[in-house]
């Protein structure tokens, strides 16, 4: 890949405003398909989960899925939008075998829901809004593989093979207004505008929202426009051009940043912007030319025969704002609150994801303190060991009870990253480990006496020491009563009895 | 015909209706956009053809138009001739086809997906 020049990050802003515009994809977690009973399910034997509709067989008939419907208000309401009384669906007509209808069904002219706006917080806890032009259904397309050529890409394939099992997957497309007055700030802004989207359908459970898996994908506008002098009108937008394939936040922000520098890059040196698309290219941290813009974007919509109008009743729109979770913003603020966490504290359970198993773990009884500090603790260490989830890896009701055990004496911090150890691998819950494995604090006097005495006994000169009143001789013993409990007992105790039973 | 606004950053790129109702474009059409339209529908037309299709499409549009005579403002753009709306459908799983079944009336497939020629252009 050639290596385009770079103007330098903060240049490229003193000399141009770029100018933001998202489009993000919401794939639906409703059990089947958007206009088919096809299971919603992406991925398995291809070309399996599949209908005649989604075929696009001749003679079939798309229907509405009523809750991907009721999906899609939850999600526009959530964002702020008005809810069209009546919308309608669209086809927009093109040909590429990813459907094979050689049409999308989409909205158009009539989306379910406009005109909303979003709150996104910025690392700093500065806030901006993104004003939300729409939000309407369309299908998610096949996936295709090219087969052939030097890298399994496009150019030099010899042929391609259509997996249609993801085709016709509710989709909600988020489309933002024009966003100005990002600055300095956009690749940032365009990550927490992403995170926000997703926290947002995370908390109305409508989609699992994982990038990496393309339920929640991100194309981003931008274009820079030369900054005018003071109290000059602001110069034209500039030709934008739109990135796709960023799959993760991180990309979402680097993608933006590399815009930028790119396309300042070529303003300033008199060249002009082709409006394109660009792909994402995680492994370079650069984008390459895609399709260029044209009238081949002349998708001629048109109604969709086949679907009669949405118009849901202002009953159902009421109940479903009824049923809006809270914002995850204001949420966020909530929990930070009523836990006492410092922002480092709470950044870092924000960014390890871990908001919600925090949450369940203080309902099930836990202090938030100690619910953080085993989440992004332990648990994360040996996620991150293992490159999976950490909520993949154990309960909070599971951590909970494990806190409960420490509080109570039962075990100490060491024997419980083992008591945690057992329950990742499945040995039952903490109380099954700690008897299976014979874990507990030994908290029997009795027994410690007996090994402090001997240990006592064996060390006539460190009890000597003692009774001097030289205390931290203590430690020869106490190091040999732990061993003798093998680990398994509390040292301040143990501590405590020693000096009792030295001066006794 | 195109909808683009190429200097502007609009991120949605066609967000103005190409066959917005009432369209007065009647008489408008012309062998240039007949050909451009045959080019997106992928349908090879003799200039014979280009020629004939422009005159019928403009008495169709002429037609149609008259329409929007007797439609005054607060008529709503139709899409549906009937009266109907709110047609769903339950979120339960149905009967899918097997990969055999849904292969059967492919031309190309690899056992397991369907084969088409290399394409050139990407996803849209």
């Amino acid at each position: 890949m050639d290596k385009p020049a770079l103007m330098d990050y903060d240049k490229a802003i003193e000399l141009f405003e770029p100018v933001l515009g998202f489009e993000v994809h919401v794939e639906l977690n409703t059990k089947t398909k958007m206009f088919s009973d096809a299971p919603n399910f992406f991925g398995g034997e291809p070309n399996t989960n599949v209908t005649p509709v989604d075929l696009g067989l001749p003679g079939s008939l798309p229907v509405v899925n009523e809750q991907a419907v009721k999906y899609a208000i939850s999600l526009g309401l959530a964002l702020g939008c008005s809810i069209a009384p009546s919308s309608r669906f669209a086809r927009k007509n093109y040909f590429y075998p990813d459907l094979a209808k050689n049409y999308q069904i989409s909205q158009f002219d009539e989306p379910i829901a406009f005109s909303g706006s979003v709150e996104v917080e910025l690392a700093d806890g500065r806030l901006f809004t993104v004003p939300i032009e729409r939000a309407h259904m369309e299908e998610d397309a096949g996936k295709l593989t090219h087969v052939g050529g030097a890298t399994g890409r496009i150019q030099g394939a010899e042929y391609s093979l259509v997996d249609y099992n993801r085709a016709g997957i509710p989709l909600v497309e988020i489309v933002t207004e024009i966003i100005y007055g990002a600055e300095g700030d956009a690749p940032e802004l365009a990550k927490a505008y992403v995170s926000t989207i997703r926290d947002i359908v995370v908390a109305l459970g409508i989609s699992d929202a994982k990038m990496e898996r393309g339920n929640l994908r991100c194309d981003a506008n931008i274009s820079l426009r030369p900054r005018t002098a003071p109290g000059e009108p602001p110069a034209k937008l500039g030709t934008r051009t739109e990135t796709k394939n960023v799959n993760s936040l991180r990309s979402v922000e680097r993608a933006i940043r590399y815009e930028i520098q790119r396309q300042a890059a070529i303003l300033a040196n008199g060249g002009t912007i082709i409006q394109e698309t660009r792909h994402w290219h995680e492994d370079t941290g650069q984008t390459s030319a895609g399709r260029p813009k044209s009238d081949a974007d002349d998708y001629r919509y048109f109604p969709e025969p086949d679907l009669l109008p949405v118009a849901p009743s202002l009953e159902l729109i009421e109940q479903l704002r009824a049923a809006l979770p809270e914002a995850p913003a204001l949420r966020r603020r909530r929990l930070k609150a009523d836990w006492g966490f410092t922002d480092l504290e709470f950044q870092d359970v924000v960014n390890s994801g871990l908001l919600n198993e925090i949450v369940d773990t203080t309902a099930a009884g836990a202090s938030a303190q100690a619910a953080r500090k085993w989440w992004t603790g332990e648990i994360a260490r040996v996620a991150n060991q293992r490159g999976v989830d950490a909520s993949s890896l154990v309960s909070p009701i599971h951590v909970s009870e494990l806190i409960a055990l420490v509080e109570s004496g039962t075990l100490t911090d060491r024997l419980a990253r083992q008591v945690l150890e057992g329950v990742i691998e499945g040995e039952g819950t903490p109380d099954e480990v700690v008897a299976g494995r014979g874990l507990a604090v030994v908290s029997d006097d009795g027994a410690l006496i007996a090994a402090i005495d001997e240990a006592l006994a064996s060390q006539p000169d460190v009890l000597a020491k003692i009774r001097d009143g030289k205390v931290q001789a203590a430690g020869a013993v106490i190091g040999a009563v732990m061993k003798a409990m093998k680990g398994q007992a509390d040292a301040a105790r143990v501590r405590e009895l020693v000096l009792e039973r030295a001066n006794a | 015909m195109s909808t683009e606004t190429p200097s502007s950053v609009s991120t949605s790129a066609n967000s103005r209706p190409a066959h917005a109702a009432g369209d007065s474009s009647a008489g408008e059409i012309t062998t240039a956009q007949v050909e451009h339209l045959a080019g997106l529908a992928r349908i090879r037309l003799t200039p014979d053809e280009v020629t004939k299709l422009t005159r019928e499409l403009v008495a169709i549009v002429d037609n149609v138009a008259k329409v929007t005579e007797v439609a005054t403002p607060d008529v709503p753009a139709t899409s549906h001739p009937i009266p109907l709306q709110n047609v769903f459908r339950e979120d339960v799983v149905g009967v899918t086809l097997t990969q055999e079944q849904a292969l059967s009336g492919a031309p190309e497939h690899d056992g397991s997906r369907f084969r088409v020629s290399a394409i050139l252009g990407e996803e849209q």
